[in-house]
């Protein structure tokens, strides 16, 4: 199998093909705003974060920033700073050019004098950049440049059940045809971190996959959060989930039953083929975000309760497990995983139709959550702002 | 008529999915599209486990193809399979 994209010079390959206004704080972000309205083609997003913040958290968001940059549905970045916040320009373009030599431009609003000379200048950037861009021609491309983020929100029990472990049937088809798949949402692998362990190719892996999770539940447990504890809970018993471990389970099925190749921290440049964990949190827009930084150029969400969330660089496929939801929310939501759960088809078949609709996604169709113009996300952090 | 789901084919238990009263027939479709059926010894819950065949005590509990936790008694096929049967057990790494 082939995939239909856009070479880029860094040698991966975009099935988007946007330029993005980066904002390199939050004091940058109603000028991104603005500035990407007056462009078509430009995109950019809401950046809460880039200042006051502890170096781990600073971090989180300087790689979602660079990764972003250089995610391969994007043609060419122009950077927009304030000037005095703590993601420097120097250090944005340092991060982002140890990932990319895309094209790459620089506006800082205090320099420029304000407001509305940024705009100009930052305008007419990426005016010559859209129009660049649009020069591009999808060709065919190798499998093993494809990377697909795998996601879970708003669940319900028909999630455990048809919808996560058909984006695992999908999962475990791409890892075969040599693209790459990313595990996500650390959380959620607490209690079932020692099954997921096992399918670690080397010790090393298995000893990140327990690593990421011991230093999760770390961080929580310094503001006095116990996951472990009363989990699952009461609500969960009731609904038939006996131990953690089958409970973690069936948000971990999304990733199928291939062996993990890597463990990535939250928004790392992912550099291998094959089925891999990213460090993310629960939280669905900032866990897709971490998994776009790292090069993903398309995501598959399985949402129980319906959720019609997007992203600013990649196309979001909505898989529902939920018969109810599908026929109230199929404005929003893409695939209908329910037959599986009345008999009607095997999960194997799932998993068949679900690969076709993901690579019509893949070669240029928009999802249903693009369609409609989704774009929220959000950077993970560790800690309060200083 | 189909009332359960087995997730997969590894496992020993199905998951019902209407709630189901003593005597029932339970019925899922295996991986070959072949429906089994067997009798529901006890009332379930709807989402809730059923022995899909006999379990000795100390075997594991089978979903999603991994043990969730081992039997804490002999539980017969058909029997509700949750927290009164059921031990956690957390297993070595191997």
């Amino acid at each position: 199998m082939k995939f239909w994209g856009y070479k880029r010079p860094d040698g991966r390959v975009g099935i988007r093909n946007y330029v993005l206004i980066l904002p390199a704080s939050v004091c940058a972000s109603d000028t991104t705003r603005i500035v990407a309205s007056q462009v078509n083609g430009a995109v950019t997003f809401n950046n809460q974060n880039g200042c006051s913040q502890v170096p781990p958290d600073q971090q989180f968001t300087m790689d979602v920033e660079a990764g972003y940059a250089a995610n391969p549905n994007v043609y060419g970045t122009v950077v927009v700073s304030l000037g005095c916040e703590n993601c420097q320009m120097d250090l944005v373009v340092k991060a982002i050019q140890e990932r990319t030599n895309k094209p790459l431009k620089q506006v800082i609003i205090q320099e420029e004098g304000g407001t509305l000379k940024a705009i100009d200048k930052a305008v007419r950037y990426a005016k010559e950049m859209v129009q660049e861009a649009s020069m591009m021609r999808r060709e065919e491309c190798d499998m093993s440049k494809l990377i697909v983020g795998t996601e879970c929100g708003g669940s319900d029990p028909t999630s455990g059940l048809a919808a996560n472990p058909t984006i695992g049937e999908l999962s475990d088809r791409l890892v075969d045809l040599g693209a790459t798949s990313i595990l996500s949402e650390t959380t959620e692998f607490i209690g079932a971190e020692h099954i997921l362990a096992r399918r670690g190719k080397d010790e090393k892996v298995k000893e990140q996959i327990l690593g990421i999770v011991h230093r999760y539940e770390h961080a929580l447990q310094l503001v006095g959060e116990e996951v472990r504890e009363g989990n699952p809970s009461p609500g969960n018993k009731a609904g038939g989930l006996t131990t953690l471990e089958e409970k973690s389970l069936g948000c971990i099925h999304k990733g199928g039953h291939r062996t993990i190749q890597a463990v990535y921290d939250y928004g790392k440049q992912i550099d291998t083929t094959g089925l891999v964990i990213m460090d993310t949190p629960g939280n669905d827009p900032s866990s897709v975000a971490g998994m776009v930084a790292g090069g993903c150029q398309v995501v598959v969400f399985s949402t129980g309760r319906g959720t019609p969330t997007g992203n600013p660089l990649v196309p979001v496929i909505k898989i529902t497990g939920n018969k109810l939801t599908f026929q109230k929310m199929e404005d929003n939501i893409d695939y209908d995983a329910s037959p599986v759960i009345y008999g009607k088809k095997t999960m194997g078949e799932q998993g068949d139709e679900l690969l076709a609709m993901t690579m019509e996604v893949v070669n240029g169709k928009q999802s249903k959550a693009e369609s409609l113009g989704y774009t929220e996300m959000a950077i993970a952090r560790v800690c309060n702002y200083v | 008529m189909i009332n359960a789901m087995i997730i997969d084919e590894k496992d020993n238990v199905a998951v019902v999915i209407e709630p189901v009263k003593k005597g029932d027939t339970v019925s899922y479709v295996d991986k070959n599209k072949k429906t089994i059926s067997f009798t529901a010894v006890e009332d379930v819950q709807i989402y809730h486990k059923i022995a899909i065949k006999d379990i000795p005590a100390d075997a594991p509990i089978v979903k999603y193809g991994e043990h969730i936790g081992h039997a804490a008694r002999d539980i017969k096929q058909g029997e509700h399979v949750h927290e009164h049967n059921v031990k956690s057990v957390r297993e070595n790494l191997g």
